[in-house]
C-alpha cells in the first residue's frame, strides 16, 4: 500500500457567513516563526473589504435587534465550539507565534474564557452604562446604550488569537457587527475562527474576517462612509495616523491603539467604546404635579 | 433600407407592408413558428460571457451616468400615495442633491391613477411620465376596460404607456387576439392633437416558459407597433435576466434589418446593482450597437438600482465608498 498523502487545508476568508476566496484571486505565503511555510492565505483586496462591509451592514438589524440574552447564548456557544477544537487552535497558535505547546494552550484557554466573559456581559452592560437620570422636571429620563453599527477592526499583529478574540468579542457582544483584518503575519488562527463562528449560531455577516495587508485594506475601511467606527488595535504609528485622518472625514468613532496586556482582565472599555447613548424623556404627568419624587 | 423610429408614419407604412403575415391567425402562427429556434445553451453562454467584461475608471463613470439617464424610476405598490409619487419625482429630477452634475432619470413609472400627480410634479423637468395600463400586472380584464385604462392614463398626462400582453391568450396560441389587442392599445395611446404616447409592451417573460416563446412574443409585439419591448412587470419570480434581454435585443436587431423600424428594449425587475446594469449595457453595445445606447431606445425598469448607481458615482468622485445613509430611501 502506498503512503497516504495528507490533505492541505485551503484557508479562506469569512464574509457574510460564507467562505469566499479573495475576489482578487491573490494569496500570500504564511510561515511559522522560523520561516517554514505553513499555508497560503488569501490576500484580500479593497473590494473584499467593501463586500465585507455590505455583509456587515446587512447583518446589523438582526444582530442589534436580537435580545441581549440571546446574544449571550450565542457567544457562549462560540466558547463551546472552540473548546471542541482546542487542539487544532493550540497547534495553529504554537506555529503562528512560535510558542511552546503549553504556552499556546494557555493562550487558547484564555481566548475561550474571554468568549464566556463577554457572553456574560451582553445583558449586563446596559445596567452599568445606562440608567435613570435625575432631571429638573416632571420626566422620567432614561439613558440606554445602543450599538454603534458596523465596526472595522485592525486586529493585533502579535497576539494572533487571544488578541483577535479580545478585540472582536466586545464589539459583537454589545450588538455591533464587525469587519476584522487579521494579523498579517499570522492569519491562520483567525481564518480558522471563521469556521467556529459559522457553526455557533452567529448570524452570517456579524463577523467578517479578512486576511492580507492591513496597510492595503484598512484605508478604504477607514474612509468608508458606511463604517461607523474603527478600532486601530493592530495598526502601527504611521498607519494609525493615516487611518485617523481618513476616518475624520465622516466622523467615525476611533479607538486609538494602546499598549494592552491581552492576558489581563479586559474590563468594559472595549465594549463601551462602540456604544452610543440614547436618552428618552418621558413625561410623568400627574405624578409630577402631585409632588412625587418623579 | 433607411431606419425609421417606431412611432412615425413611415413605421406604420413599413408595418403595413408586413400585413400578409398578420392577416389571419393561421398566417401569424406560421410566421411566428417559422422563426428560427433559440439555441438555449448558446444564448446563455453568450450572455454570461458578455457579463464578464471589465468596465473601469472613465468608462465606468460614463456607463453609470448613462445608466442613470436610462432609468424608469418605478413605484408600483398598492400603498402608493400622491406624496410618495411626488417625492419619487423630485428624486428622479435631481437624483443626488449633493452633486448637481448627476443626470436626470428618463421617466417616472406609476399606476394610471397617479399619472396626473406625476405629470404635475414633473412639468417642465424633461423627465417623462410613464404609466402602466391595461389592468397591470395580470392583464386579466376585458378589452374595453384595458382601453379605458390606457386612455385615462394618456389623458392624465402620461408620455409613455407600459401595457401587459394577455399571456393566457399567447400561451394558448391565440396570437392574433394578442396582436389585435396591442394594436388597439397603440391606437388608444393617440392624443387629440395627433401626437401619441410611446407604447411599451410587457411580455412577462417569466410566464412565457421558453426562449422560443420570448422570441415569438418579441416579433409579435413589434409587428403590432410596439415602441419598446419590455421583459417583465417585476411582479413575478423571474424578471429581467441577461439571457432574455439578449434574446430581445437580437429580435430588435433582426426586426430592424427586416423592416427598417427601430424599436427600444426595456429590461425590468431584478436589476439592483451597478454591476448588473453595466452588464446589460455591454449586451446592448455588443448586440445592437451604439444607436441604442440612449434613453430613447433603452431603459431600465428599476427602483433600488438608482441608489446603487448613486453610491458608485459618489465612490468614483470622492474616492470613498459610500453607504445607504447617503442616499434617499424611497
Amino acid at each position: 500500500m502506498s503512503e497516504r498523502l495528507s490533505v492541505f487545508k485551503t484557508y479562506k476568508l469569512f464574509v457574510g457567513g460564507k467562505f469566499p476566496r479573495s475576489e482578487s484571486g491573490r494569496v500570500y505565503e504564511v510561515t511559522d516563526s522560523k520561516g517554514k511555510w505553513l499555508a497560503n492565505a488569501p490576500l484580500s483586496s479593497r473590494k473584499d473589504a467593501r463586500d465585507a462591509v455590505v455583509a456587515a451592514r446587512k447583518a446589523t438589524g438582526g444582530w442589534a435587534g436580537a435580545t441581549a440574552y440571546n446574544r449571550g447564548q450565542i457567544l457562549y456557544r462560540v466558547a463551546e465550539m472552540l473548546e471542541g477544537r482546542r487542539d487544532q487552535f493550540v497547534a495553529e497558535v504554537a506555529d503562528a507565534e512560535g510558542l511552546s505547546k503549553s504556552k499556546a494552550a494557555a493562550q487558547v484557554d484564555a481566548a475561550i474564557d474571554r468568549w464566556v466573559w463577554y457572553a456574560g456581559w451582553t445583558d449586563k452592560i446596559a445596567q452599568v452604562v445606562g440608567g435613570a437620570n435625575p432631571v429638573a422636571g416632571p420626566f422620567f429620563n432614561l439613558s440606554t446604550p445602543e450599538p454603534t453599527g458596523v465596526v472595522a477592526v485592525v486586529a493585533p499583529q502579535e497576539s494572533s488569537f487571544l488578541g483577535l478574540v479580545s478585540v472582536i468579542a466586545p464589539v459583537i457582544a454589545v450588538g455591533n457587527t464587525v469587519v476584522v483584518i487579521a494579523s498579517e503575519k499570522a492569519p491562520l488562527p483567525a481564518l480558522s475562527l471563521g469556521e467556529v463562528l459559522a457553526t455557533s449560531d452567529v448570524p452570517g455577516g456579524v463577523v467578517n474576517i479578512l486576511s492580507g495587508k492591513a496597510a492595503e485594506i484598512s484605508p478604504s475601511l477607514a474612509a468608508h462612509q458606511d463604517v461607523n467606527a474603527i478600532d486601530l488595535a493592530g495598526a502601527d504609528a504611521e498607519l494609525s495616523k493615516a487611518l485617523q485622518i481618513a476616518a475624520a472625514d465622516n466622523l467615525k468613532r476611533v479607538l486609538r491603539p494602546q499598549a494592552v496586556d491581552w492576558s489581563a482582565d479586559p474590563g468594559t472599555d472595549r465594549m463601551t467604546a462602540f456604544l452610543e447613548t440614547k436618552t428618552v424623556w418621558h413625561p410623568t404627568g400627574s405624578l409630577g404635579a402631585g409632588g412625587s419624587a418623579y | 433600407m433607411p431606419t425609421v423610429p417606431s412611432n412615425g408614419n413611415e413605421a406604420a407604412e413599413r408595418l403595413a407592408s408586413m400585413a400578409d403575415v398578420t392577416a389571419s391567425d393561421g398566417a401569424l402562427r406560421r410566421f411566428l413558428h417559422g422563426l428560427p429556434g433559440v439555441d438555449t445553451v448558446g444564448l446563455e453562454a453568450r450572455a454570461a460571457m458578455l457579463g464578464t467584461r471589465s468596465i473601469k475608471t472613465t468608462a465606468k463613470a460614463y456607463a453609470i451616468d448613462l445608466a442613470i439617464s436610462m432609468i424608469d424610476l418605478t413605484t408600483l405598490e398598492g400603498a402608493d400615495t400622491p406624496g410618495k409619487v411626488r417625492a419619487l419625482c423630485a428624486k428622479g429630477v435631481n437624483p443626488d442633491p449633493t452633486d448637481r452634475t448627476t443626470p436626470k432619470v428618463a421617466a417616472i413609472c406609476v399606476y394610471p391613477d397617479m399619472a396626473a400627480t406625476a405629470a404635475e410634479a414633473l412639468k417642465g423637468s424633461g423627465v417623462n411620465v410613464a404609466s402602466v395600463a391595461t389592468a397591470f400586472p395580470a392583464g386579466r380584464a376585458a378589452l374595453p376596460v384595458k382601453l379605458a385604462d390606457t386612455r385615462d392614463a394618456v389623458a392624465a398626462g402620461a408620455d409613455e404607456i407600459d401595457m401587459v400582453i394577455d399571456r393566457g391568450a399567447f400561451l394558448s396560441g391565440h396570437y392574433l387576439s394578442v396582436f389585435e389587442e396591442i394594436k388597439a392599445v397603440k391606437e388608444a395611446c393617440r392624443r387629440e392633437d395627433g401626437s401619441a404616447a410611446r407604447l411599451k409592451v410587457i411580455f412577462e417573460t417569466g410566464e412565457l416558459s421558453t426562449y422560443d416563446n420570448i422570441r415569438r412574443a418579441s416579433w409579435l409585439g413589434m409587428l403590432a407597433g410596439a415602441d419598446f419591448i419590455k421583459t417583465s412587470t417585476g411582479k413575478v419570480a423571474v424578471n429581467a435576466t441577461p439571457a432574455n434581454t439578449l434574446l430581445m435585443l437580437e429580435a430588435v436587431r433582426d426586426f430592424r434589418a427586416t423592416t427598417g423600424v427601430q424599436v427600444g428594449v426595456k429590461p425590468a425587475g431584478g436589476i439592483r446593482t451597478t454591476k448588473d446594469a453595466l452588464k446589460f449595457l455591454v449586451l446592448v453595445n455588443e448586440t445592437v450597437g451604439e444607436e441604442w445606447l440612449t434613453n430613447t431606445w433603452f431603459r431600465f425598469g428599476a427602483s433600488s438600482l438608482l441608489n446603487d448607481l448613486l453610491m458608485q458615482r459618489q465612490k468614483l468622485s470622492t474616492g470613498r465608498y459610500s453607504g445607504p445613509d447617503y442616499v434617499t430611501v424611497d
